[in-house]
């Protein structure tokens, strides 16, 4: 059996290791509770319904914000990566977002549109967009000429050439954006909630920091830990493994 | 400027000339390229061209094939054409079978396999590229190009790299494919012996800017082969 299975596995319980250590040595509850001291609370808050409520609003909002900026990111950087008079005009404005702190974003965005969803996620794309056209204007301009010369010389409908020939080009450059990028963007998400939400992870961290319960912070914060690291298992990495099939063939 | 366009109707009925190019001239940047080219290719003939490394004869049949557009002239060719390259120049991420019914839209699963029957990849109709030796993924790259039955072929140095045992054996391969599917072909080699045993007519590009030597009726004493 291959063992290296299991190395993910043996990593998280070296993290839960670390924790209860850290607990011990801490010796109070209130400033950070041993991992068991957060089954009942989490119970409870499941029982009652709460915590799903919070996670199903944060989960739509990471999913809307991940699906446009994914497709605007890689539209806008295969656009650049392919014509350099368009990025030569896009260039300054990638810099300008790529430094704007998120949190400029998050503010502006509430103040001009209002306390809105709208704001929220258009708040959360925004910061996500420049991150992945730049990686895919990497991958654009990495694309091979003789493949685009075979796409042109066998009339490649738009549809095939994009499918066939462009995708699988980009995909390591996708899977990479789409990895960094759920990360950020789910952690952008709870700022955005923290400030401007009345639903969510991020809204609820808020509540219980007000009351200085830091069990009910840890919660919140890994029971969506846990809904991410699903998505990278069971979405994420299939994908990956899926589009990389042919190199492992080889 | 590229005025090409598909070649007339009334001249494919007559089955004269498959391709017609006049090429005035055609420069990178300051610098001139080719010069005034004019050529014809019938149906069922092959025309091959030889020349120095750098002299444009890939910029040449980049021209005819369509993929460069940027020069003075013009170039007639039928809709239906194939291209083998100097480099096999498949999709890695595409079974054999996938990287045929890809490139032809209205190609049948029967004729793909009949396709790879013919180059005896048959057995291979799920492997990636990758998998396949360089004289396989050569012999793929032909495969692909004959599927369609084009009416005008180009092949760039499709021999290029292969020892002398393979060149051959790909050599007979396609000039029994070519003798089946009788298209317009046209032929650019560095090698004087290929020119002479696939080309009804061989000429020399040469000079700078490059021009073809008059074209000969039947093949052109082998002088020197150019590498």
């Amino acid at each position: 059996m291959d063992s290296s299975r299991f190395i993910p596995f043996l990593s998280i319980a070296g993290f839960f290791a670390l924790w209860i250590v850290a607990a011990t040595l801490s010796a109070d509850p209130e400033t950070l509770p041993a991992p068991w001291l957060l089954i009942t609370p989490l119970v409870q808050e499941m029982a009652s319904g709460e915590l799903l409520y919070h996670l199903n609003a944060t989960l739509w909002r990471v999913i809307w914000a991940f699906a446009l900026a994914m497709t605007l990111g890689v539209s806008l950087g295969l656009i650049m990566g392919r014509s350099e008079r368009v990025n030569l005009w896009l260039d300054p404005w990638l810099v300008i977002f790529l430094n704007l702190p998120a949190l400029v974003l998050i503010v502006l965005c509430y103040l001009w549109i209002g306390l809105t969803e709208t704001a929220a996620i258009l708040a959360v794309t925004l910061n996500k967009i420049p991150n992945v056209a730049t990686m895919l204007r990497e991958g654009a301009r990495a694309l091979d000429p003789n493949l685009d010369a075979f796409a042109q010389v066998y009339r490649l409908s738009w549809m095939a050439r994009i499918r066939h020939v462009i995708l699988p080009q980009l995909a390591p450059f996708i899977a990479a954006a789409a990895r960094s990028g759920i990360a950020v963007i789910w952690k952008i998400v709870l700022v955005v909630e923290f400030l401007g939400r009345s639903s969510g992870i991020g809204f609820q961290i808020h509540l219980y920091f007000q009351l200085f319960d830091v069990t009910m912070v840890l919660v919140y914060s890994l029971s969506f830990i846990v809904v991410m690291l699903a998505v990278e298992w069971i979405i994420l990495q299939p994908w990956e493994r899926r589009v990389r099939r042919w190199r492992v063939a080889c | 400027m590229d005025n090409s366009a598909t070649l007339g109707a009334a001249c494919q009925a007559l089955a004269c000339c498959m391709l017609e190019v006049a090429i005035k001239s055609k420069s990178f940047g300051e610098t001139p390229v080719l010069g005034q080219i004019d050529l014809t290719i019938k149906r069922g003939e092959t025309l091959a061209i030889t020349g120095p490394s750098g002299v444009g004869k890939s910029t040449l049949l980049r021209i005819v094939a369509g993929i460069d557009t940027d020069f003075d002239g013009t170039v007639s060719r039928p809709k239906s054409l194939a291209m083998v390259f100097q480099e096999p120049n498949l999709l890695p991420w595409r079974s054999a079978l996938d990287n045929l019914l890809i490139a032809h839209t209205g190609l049948t699963r029967r004729r793909a396999v009949h396709m790879l029957d013919r180059v005896e990849l048959v057995d291979k109709i799920d492997a990636f590229p990758g998998q396949l030796s360089l004289g396989q993924q050569r012999r793929l790259s032909l495969a692909r190009a004959f599927a369609c039955a084009p009416d005008l072929l180009i092949m760039d140095e499709p021999f290029v790299s292969l020892d002398p045992d393979l060149a051959a054996s790909m050599l007979d391969l396609t000039e029994t494919l070519i003798a089946e599917h009788r298209p317009a072909t046209l032929f650019v080699t560095h090698n004087h012996s290929e020119a002479d045993r696939l080309g009804n007519r061989v000429m020399t590009l040469q000079g700078a800017p490059a021009q073809l030597e008059l074209a000969t009726v039947g093949k052109a004493s082998p002088t020197k082969n150019y590498t």
